[in-house]
């Protein structure tokens, strides 16, 4: 049989279908959303828009759920949990090339910043009192359980390790929890792409290959830019090098994200995500260029090293609001699927066996 | 019953295939219980018997204790939706069945001609489309509806098509619940082991163990599972694991009065499923389709399908549902990659600034 789809059949109107209209007008642009049937998104700006949005909803209404995660909570342990690995890191390698107070700097922004991230992780639980029982199992398909055996390890040696560094007691202890950290650093940087990734938020599964080199990139540039602003530049050249060379990362796959995957990349451009977005790009292009030109000097470094932060912060906000703002347009869910049917068998089949 | 394995079948060793997608024939054997367990165990919901009474989510609401909440899942709130009948909204942790209500119209063509006695040269004929009259309209609408009298067959066995001046109305209900996936997102992620298969099957929280960590809210691709206000928890259909292990129908298939929640063997249901779609084919309901019983799908088959009259995302379900877990060792690729970047970078950038510090 080859009934056309729905038959026929349109959603009657009723007030739902006037306030979505009304919603739409409110937001102004082109390519905002669309609820209900029929709707056909227009391009009167010129602006890049997935042609003839047309898709079914009910009453515009979400078809998954957007996470219950917590904002400041979550973007900002991921922005703390990336610093703190890359600083990790960096603070190993410094011990290694005889760079003593580089390591020194290195250590206490890498414990400082995974306890406070294992703080903003703890407290976004529903229960709190029972964040232990993240470490109840180990789940290789929950990037969550896998990244919790993460964070344990590595938030417990860097925290060990800065307060060793601060009481100065211990040496050895020192260095042993140092290569520790190290060893989970970089896995501590990224896994978190995979935690976003690894769920049905269009805006985070789409891009989920790339995501984890933003993370890195944008880990890179944190971790840079903090121990830069801290450490004194005769030292700090390490920093100033990863901090550029992670800001390149995070602006040029960010760039990636953001206009490679249709429809899926226009929260990434638009609304509270679009701003977060921007900002992040200036204050990280700046914080690149800045460093090339006056990182070598106390004040540049100082300056350099914040928008670098700063940048890496933003870009943490900009994905996550861009992930919840795909999940509460049910256009985000519907249209990509619907294509994939399509493409999967010619015509636009449903879920029919 | 044997004990449960709260560890992934990563580990386990049996089955290398299928265990993060596609069919998968015994999911309680692959969740680690004896070959004993009993028969896998689902919903059948055929929602073109539903009269939307909602009896479903009342009966589930008072068996399981739920909290009144609005539309939009905010607690001890008694709001209207406002756009239908519909005041419950969505699943959520309140909601663990939600009947959607959806009205649609279409132009029928006018006048209507009576001829012959009801019924005549009704379905898929030749007849039907040529009209006796001749009198066929010219805007082009889909050739199995321009003939007046199969809009009237419709019309005639769908009790939830009515007729007003120029234009035909129907009405769509459907009581959603959980999919309890061959593949569910939302065990699949959860960090604490707090979600579990069942002996039968199902997928059911542990509200004693889950920590409120949210993950398997957005990592559900039916958007089922939803995190309780005020409780912090999460919670979501255990297709009466209570009443089912003591024999009885879960509450919402015992309390329908239709039919239209069946609840039984997984592979009975499905049979039941086939039939009863090959009926409405016959009856010439073109628009008749089983949603979550191909196993072939993004998640591998659902414990709980559906038989729908129109696309699943008129009923707010996604068309082509994948467990997000399906993509997970490409996506730990990728992250090795970039963490093995990072090392790169740092190594480099500390040996690389080494003489001139």
């Amino acid at each position: 049989m080859t009934a056309s789809p729905g038959a026929g059949w349109r959603r009657a109107d009723g007030p739902a279908a006037h306030d979505r209209e009304k919603r739409r007008r409110r937001r102004g642009n082109g390519h905002g959303s669309g609820g209900g049937v029929g709707f056909r998104a227009a391009a009167a700006d010129g602006a890049p828009v997935v042609q003839d949005v047309e898709f079914s909803s009910y009453y515009g209404r979400p078809v998954i759920k957007a996470p219950v995660w917590k904002t400041p909570d979550v973007p900002l342990y991921l922005f703390l949990g990336g610093a703190a690995g890359t600083s990790a890191i960096l603070g190993a390698f410094s011990e290694l090339t005889g760079r003593p107070v580089l390591a020194r700097v290195s250590r206490l922004v890498s414990g400082g910043g995974s306890v406070l991230s294992v703080g903003w992780l703890i407290h976004d639980l529903g229960r709190p009192e029972r964040f232990l029982n993240m470490l109840r199992v180990l789940k290789p398909t929950s990037p969550l359980s896998v990244g919790s055996w993460i964070l344990a390890p590595f938030s417990a040696a860097t925290g060990a390790t800065a307060a060793v560094e601060l009481l100065g007691w211990f040496p050895r202890l020192k260095q042993f929890g140092g290569a520790v950290a190290a060893l989970f650093g970089a896995p501590m940087a990224t896994y978190t792409a995979v935690l976003f990734a690894n769920t049905a938020v269009p805006s985070w599964k789409e891009p989920g290959k790339q995501l984890p080199f933003v993370f890195a990139g944008s880990a890179l540039a944190a971790g840079g830019g903090l121990t830069m602003v801290f450490a004194p530049v005769e030292e700090a050249a390490p920093s100033r090098a990863m901090a550029v060379a992670g800001a390149a990362v995070e602006l040029a796959v960010m760039q990636k994200v953001e206009h490679d995957h249709g429809i899926v990349s226009e929260p990434y451009r638009e609304d509270k995500a679009g701003k977060y977005l921007k900002a992040a790009r200036t204050c990280t292009a700046a914080g690149a260029g800045l460093t090339l030109l006056a990182g070598r000097r106390r004040l540049g470094a100082v300056a350099s090293g914040a928008l670098l932060a700063a940048g890496s912060l933003l870009t943490r906000f900009g994905v996550y609001e861009a992930g919840m703002a795909s999940a509460k347009d049910p256009k985000y869910t519907v249209v990509p699927q619907r294509e994939r049917l399509v493409e999967q068998d010619g015509h636009a089949r449903s879920v029919v066996r | 019953m044997t004990s449960v394995s709260s560890a992934s079948p990563v580990f386990s060793g049996r089955d290398r295939q299928n265990r993060l997608f596609g069919p998968l024939p015994d999911v309680s054997g692959e969740a680690g219980y004896e070959a004993d367990h009993p028969q896998r165990i689902g919903f059948f919901t055929d929602t073109s018997v539903c009269i939307g009474c909602k009896a479903c989510e009342v009966a589930c609401k008072e068996w399981n204790m739920l909290p009144m909440d609005d539309a939009d899942g905010v607690r001890d709130a008694m709001g209207l939706s406002g756009m239908s009948y519909d005041n419950t909204g969505m699943l959520g942790a309140n909601s663990w069945r939600h009947v959607a209500f959806v009205e649609q119209s279409r132009p029928v063509d006018l006048p209507m001609p009576q001829v012959g006695p009801p019924g005549a040269g009704r379905f898929g004929e030749s007849q039907a489309p040529g009209h006796a009259d001749g009198d066929l309209p010219a805007d082009g609408t889909t050739p199995a509806y321009t003939g007046v009298l199969n809009a009237e067959a419709l019309t005639e066995f769908d009790p939830q098509t009515g007729r007003s001046a120029d234009r035909e109305v129907r009405w769509l209900m459907s009581s959603d619940v959980c999919k309890h996936c061959t593949h569910a997102g939302c065990l699949d992620v959860c960090p604490t082991g707090a979600l579990f298969r069942t002996e039968f099957g199902t997928v059911v929280v542990q509200g004693d163990i889950c920590n409120g960590c949210g993950y398997c809210v957005p990592a559900c691709p039916y958007g089922v599972i939803d995190k309780r206000e005020g409780d912090g928890r999460v919670f979501k259909c255990t297709l009466c694991y209570d009443r089912t292990l003591d024999g009885l129908m879960p509450a919402c298939a015992t309390a329908c009065p239709t039919q239209s929640i069946q609840f039984g063997n997984l592979d009975e249901l499905q049979a039941r499923a086939d039939a009863r779609l090959a009926t409405l084919r016959e009856q010439g309901v073109e628009s008749a389709r089983l949603y979550g019983r191909d196993e072939n799908d993004g998640v591998g088959g659902a414990g709980a399908f559906f038989l729908l009259l129109d696309e699943p995302e008129v009923y707010g379900l996604p068309p082509d549902p994948v467990v997000p877990t399906r993509d997970l060792p490409s996506l730990w690729k990728s992250a090795g990659a970039a963490a093995a970047m990072i090392v790169g970078v740092i190594g480099t950038a500390v040996l690389g600034s080494r003489g001139r510090k």
